[in-house]
């Protein structure tokens, strides 16, 4: 279930690794009242998957990834109700690109810090990005949000319907595909340069590697696919709100990669899973206290299972093999 | 002889402490060289000079003859300087081979690729094999550094920067904390390495410094006191009174 790369690794996709795929597929057909729910916990696979790429594999630290998320969400957001531009593709595709951008500028920044600096810079750009859209009342609808976004039907044939089925599969289909990207990326020799940086990046200077700029292009890479999944939760919400780019926003997505398990690719699919269905189950079992429930279960994972649950899950599996 | 790297009145300063003043020092191409010194002579200062970890006060830095005191610490690992560290500096949750690898892989450029995946790079992943089997690791290329016992972690670190092919090599107290047995084996190694790499060794262990260098800097409170051969530098009454003391070699 550890997906480590480098040079040693096998990097041909084993068939367990097709059963997140699987598993949405059948979930579409055989419970089809969850569907919107669904489509909200792929989008939030994507959005770990792109936290999973700095942090986990890179080791870059950050609490205001919500920037990237809430950057692409309000361009898709922008684009379809004030500007015009319907089409998904073309909204997702800027979206990316705003929050690569803002990536880019940012993480040359912030990436000359570490520890606790690099911490708190990120958290200071996630609130930047969180006041200017609270105060640009006229193209983000401040704290009232942005609504009225059409989004047109995918290539002028698949209407986004009320049922969610249209979004669910166009989430799946961009997370598939963002799942192979970063998939790629992790076995490629820059995701081998990546772990070498996270390991020990002052080895990673005594071999020549350019430590910073590697830095600054996962960082982008990663505010790409951040602000893809935005765009997918504005087009299939047809709704943007502050709370995208929210400081629980971001804490949240760590708690979700925390729970799966970090620096594992798949810990960012069984986080968002879990999470998301406990938050539906508990919020309807427990209005008031469903935070509790959360708050209990992450403590039981950072105490007992510091690789997450896939770390319970490969514990197990290592115990099986050496009783066989 | 070709003069590898040389440096021309070196000095670092903290505020009003100076670790390091006007150090002039040249090795030859293929030397064995060690530098020597107490605790706080400034020897590790010295070579975090000359890697770009620190920027000097004042001074030059020659490598090949091509002025790098400005350059960036890769740039000067891409110009032919590699280092080991005084303590060990691995990747340790990887194996032996990525440890390697990702050295090999920066030389050869290949490491900011994104296409194929690393293990499809057969050039760098035998090369890494073949570098670990020279320094009698092939056994352990596949396990995790940190599960390897000490003295064979500091070989992976010799490995490492073997895998930069570095015309000079800073080899920071190779045999720290390698009990003496191991240390012989690095001592092996030491020998074996390539004639045309230079290679300058800081070593408080006085039994391999003798054994390997055929000349020795003392350094002390940053100042060079004396250069020399290892018998002259055993004959040297200040490097007695300074540094030696009791252990001296005859």
């Amino acid at each position: 279930m550890s997906h480590a790369g480098g040079y040693s690794a096998d990097a041909r996709i084993r068939w367990i690794e097709w059963t997140p795929f699987v598993a949405a597929i059948a979930c579409f057909f055989l419970l089809p009242e969850y569907v919107p729910l669904g489509a909200r916990i792929l989008i939030y696979i994507l959005y770990a998957l792109s936290l999973d790429l700095i942090l986990g594999y890179a080791g870059i630290v950050t609490l205001g990834h919500s920037a990237f998320f809430g950057v692409g969400a309000y361009v898709a957001g922008i684009l379809g109700a004030k500007m015009g531009i319907t089409d998904p593709l073309m909204q997702l595709a800027a979206a990316a690109l705003a929050a690569g951008l803002l990536g880019i500028a940012t993480g040359a920044v912030i990436l000359r810090t570490t520890g606790l600096t690099l911490l708190m810079l990120t958290l200071a750009i996630a609130s930047l990005c969180l006041e200017i859209a609270n105060r640009a009342t006229t193209i983000t609808g401040g704290a009232d949000g942005l609504s009225g976004i059409v989004v047109a039907p995918i290539f002028g044939l698949f209407r986004f319907d009320m049922f969610g089925k249209t979004g669910y599969v166009y989430c799946l289909i961009i997370l598939f595909l963002g799942w192979l990207f970063v998939r790629r990326l992790i076995y490629s020799p820059f995701g081998a340069s990546l772990t070498g940086i996270r390991e020990n990046s002052l080895r990673m200077h005594a071999v020549g590697a350019p430590v910073y700029p590697r830095l600054v292009t996962v960082y982008g890479i990663s505010a790409v696919i951040a602000g893809a999944a935005g765009a997918l939760i504005t087009q299939t919400n047809q709704f943007v709100g502050l709370n995208v780019l929210g400081f629980e926003a971001a804490g949240e997505l760590l708690v979700m990669l925390i729970l799966g398990g970090v620096g594992r690719i798949y810990g960012a699919f069984v986080g968002p899973i879990v999470f998301l269905i406990a938050q539906d189950y508990l919020a309807k079992q427990f209005p008031e206290y469903w935070y509790l429930g959360i708050g209990l279960l992450l403590v039981v994972v950072v105490m007992f299972a510091r690789g997450g649950i896939l770390g319970i899950v490969d514990g197990a599996v290592a115990r099986l093999r050496s009783k066989a | 002889m070709n003069v590898a790297l040389e440096t021309r009145g070196l000095c670092k300063s903290f505020g009003a402490l100076t670790v390091a003043e006007n150090i002039d020092f040249r090795l030859e191409t293929g030397a064995r060289h060690a530098l020597i010194g107490p605790n706080g002579a400034g020897k590790t200062t010295f070579v975090n000079m000359l890697t770009g970890v620190l920027a000097p006060s004042a001074g030059r830095i020659l490598l090949g003859g091509d002025d790098i005191t400005d350059a960036g610490r890769a740039a000067r690992v891409k110009r032919g300087l590699g280092r080991t560290f005084q303590i060990n500096a691995l990747f340790r949750h990887l194996t032996a081979l990525d440890n390697v690898a990702l050295g090999v892989a920066e030389r050869r450029g290949i490491a900011a690729r994104v296409w194929l995946p690393a293990s499809r790079h057969r050039e760098v992943r035998e090369e890494s094999l073949e570098l670990l089997a020279t320094l009698g690791l092939a056994d352990d290329a596949r396990q995790r550094v940190l599960d390897l016992p000490y003295g064979k972690q500091r070989l992976v670190e010799i490995a490492i920067a073997l895998g930069l092919k570095p015309a000079v090599l800073l080899l920071d107290e190779p045999a720290a904390g390698v009990p003496k047995a191991e240390s012989e084996r690095i001592l092996e190694v030491l020998d074996r390495l390539p004639q045309e790499i230079a290679i300058l060794i800081i070593e408080h262990d006085m039994d391999l410094v003798f054994r390997f260098a055929r000349r020795i800097t003392v350094l002390v409170q940053g100042v060079v006191l004396v250069e020399g051969s290892p018998a002259e530098i055993a004959a040297d009454s200040r490097v007695h009174q300074v540094y030696l003391g009791e252990q001296h070699h005859a």
